[in-house]
């Protein structure tokens, strides 16, 4: 049942205001998962920062927003967490930019490890978004992360629960069908794994029944309000959580 | 972290999004809109090789209303055989236990992305053949309860379908209706299908009265009002005449949520005429979709054929049963629809003329 998910995470963004260590800790390691990459590229292109620059800001950013407590500021009525998020880091990178002789970050002051490398391999692959789409660009690399960390979850859980044919058969069909080439039919994914037809209908829907719950487990971990995740479900997945 | 290129996070959205129709014939394809009940996909069924489209709720119902509420929109499209209604193939379930029914895939434009290019003379024609396709279930006992331009399909040939019967209502058992009104007989098989269903329509969680159906700018002031025991086909009618209205003049008759019901409660208010926005429009046609939006039911067109009827008549130059027409009126009407018979007329009497001062002196 897709619309009904058991939900075991909870929201990261009031997380980090928790008086528990802990939990802020993991509340802050769950953002900077799903926004880091997309910080990183937003920097990188709207801010116009050479690759060296927006790893120091990015990091930067997170490091402050975990220390002066940014994101406990956050109204969910007034707007969405990514809107909010963007309006911080604008003031970040401007001060950043005010900051005359910014001591440079590095060496004890890099607080998390994230694959820059990878970014930057991605932003070469990736067509430069147009003037003025900047919003549509951080949507849609907010979009591509929160899928990203979807699908590692989805494999790991699926390997531990003993359902490899499942995960193998998912990625079959829709990950190894890159770029526009259609999608295979049940009949030949049936004859390449060696099972029936109804067995492919089976796990395929047992897969994109578990892969959602996860991604919607996710965004409700990104969301503030019960209102703001069902609007993001809508929006990302254009689906309708019960 | 595996990155993921645009092509494979649309995929997994749709995956995400698409139901799974389980063992069924049809495989998902695309998505072609979404409704407040139900999801409508175009998918390829796999024995016969056609295209057909899908419409899957949108949520699963624990409590199995909206189920029954489909169910029931697929029966009454079932039995609603007309060329102007989108015909069902078939009904089954999701492998998660939503309701879905695959029906023809209609191929046009929605009337009201029609409505700016299509003639003034086409969108009338059109709008004859929507009356028909509704008198159609009216005479089957059963009533749209939402029509609106959103609802009207117009195809390449000119084709005309009504579609999302969602909130349809059977009014009566059509025994009962024989019975009290003296219609007409009906056969066995409707009579059957009339008593599966609860005499006042109740489709659970929806028609209960003063439950609220409908798109407000084309709802009738009893169904804007929530008075459900009081709708019936004239409550279609108005709908049409909004419809009408909306085809004249190129807006719906109001934008806020209730005007009729505001109509009704203040007695000094009138609505808005055809011809105050734009003047053009015949007073023929303002009188029948005046007529068909009369807030008093009894005031209305009685059905949908009548309506049909007068605006046929209007398109075939007669007169219409709505307007009265002044001696100059008919004169005129009457010389535009003989227009070639008077310019015979005159060019005979010009050439007697021409004949009497040449010749005959």
């Amino acid at each position: 049942m897709p619309d009904r998910f058991p939900v075991t995470r909870l929201s990261a963004i009031v997380g980090t205001s928790s008086s528990n260590q802990e939990e802020r800790t993991r509340a802050f390691e769950a953002l900077i998962a799903a926004y880091w990459m997309p910080v990183y590229k937003y920097v990188r292109i709207k801010w116009n920062k050479p690759s060296e620059d927006a790893r120091d800001l990015t990091q930067g950013f997170f490091a402050e927003a975990m220390a002066k407590d940014f994101f406990a500021r956050y109204d969910p009525s007034k707007a969405k967490f990514r809107t909010f998020l963007r309006t911080c880091l604008d003031g970040f990178v401007a001060n950043e930019n005010k900051a005359a002789g910014r001591k440079k970050r590095g060496g004890d002051a890099i607080f998390f490890s994230l694959d820059f490398d990878g970014a930057e391999e991605q932003l070469r692959g990736l067509k430069s978004p147009v003037v003025g789409a900047i919003d549509d660009y951080f949507e849609k690399e907010f979009a591509r992360s929160v899928f990203s960390l979807a699908l590692e979850s989805f494999r790991s859980q699926m390997l531990q629960a003993g359902k490899e044919i499942h995960l193998k058969l998912f990625e079959r069909y829709i990950l190894n069908n890159e770029e526009d080439s259609p999608k295979l039919s049940y009949k030949v994914l049936a004859e390449e794994f060696g099972i029936s037809t109804s067995d492919v209908t089976n796990y395929l829907a047992f897969g994109r029944r578990e892969f959602r719950r996860i991604i919607l487990e996710r965004l409700h971990e990104l969301t503030a309000s019960d209102d703001e995740f069902r609007r993001e479900a809508r929006a990302l997945l254009g689906v309708t959580p019960t | 972290m595996r990155w993921l290129s645009d092509t494979t996070v649309d995929r997994l959205r749709e995956e995400t999004d698409f139901p799974d129709l389980g063992n069924s014939k049809y495989v998902i394809a695309g998505r072609l809109g979404s409704g407040g009940m139900g999801t409508v996909y175009i998918a390829e069924d796999a024995e016969l090789g056609r295209k057909v489209a899908v419409k899957v709720m949108n949520t699963v119902d624990h409590s199995g209303a909206l189920a029954a509420r489909m169910m029931r929109e697929a029966q009454i499209i079932a039995l609603l055989e007309h060329p102007s209604i989108v015909p069902i193939h078939d009904v089954g379930e999701t492998n998660d236990g939503r309701v879905f029914y695959a029906m023809k895939l209609v191929h046009g434009r929605r009337l009201d992305e029609s409505v700016d290019t299509a003639s003034a003379a086409d969108l009338l024609r059109t709008f004859q053949k929507v009356c028909e396709a509704v008198a159609f279930a009216h005479s089957r006992g059963i009533i749209h309860r939402d029509l609106k331009p959103e609802n009207i399909m117009v195809g390449p040939f000119g084709e005309v379908l009504v579609m999302d019967w969602g909130v349809a209502k059977v009014l009566v058992s059509q025994n009962a209706k024989t019975d009290r009104e003296g219609i007409r007989n009906t056969s066995l098989e409707d009579v059957e299908f009339a008593d599966t269903l609860p005499l006042d329509a109740a489709p659970p969680g929806e028609t209960k009265g003063g439950t609220i159906i409908g798109t407000p700018a084309y709802m009738s002031p009893e169904q804007a009002t929530g008075r459900t025991e009081l709708l019936d086909e004239r409550s279609d009618v108005y709908a049409l005449g909004a419809i009408l209205f909306f085809l004249l003049t190129g807006r719906p008759p109001a934008e806020s949520p209730v005007p009729s019901t505001v109509r009704a409660q203040v007695s000094d208010t009138r609505p808005v005429r055809p011809r105050e926005i734009r003047s053009a429009i015949p007073k023929p046609m303002e009188a029948i979709c005046l007529k068909a939006m009369a807030d008093k039911q009894n005031d209305r067109y009685p059905g949908a054929e009548e309506l049909a009827k007068d605006v046929l008549s209007y398109l075939d130059g007669n007169p219409v049963s709505a307007y009265r027409e002044n001696l100059f009126e008919k004169m005129g009407r009457w010389l535009g629809k003989n227009r070639f018979l008077v310019l015979l007329i005159l060019a005979y009497l010009v050439m007697r003329v021409l004949v009497f001062f040449f010749f005959g002196r």
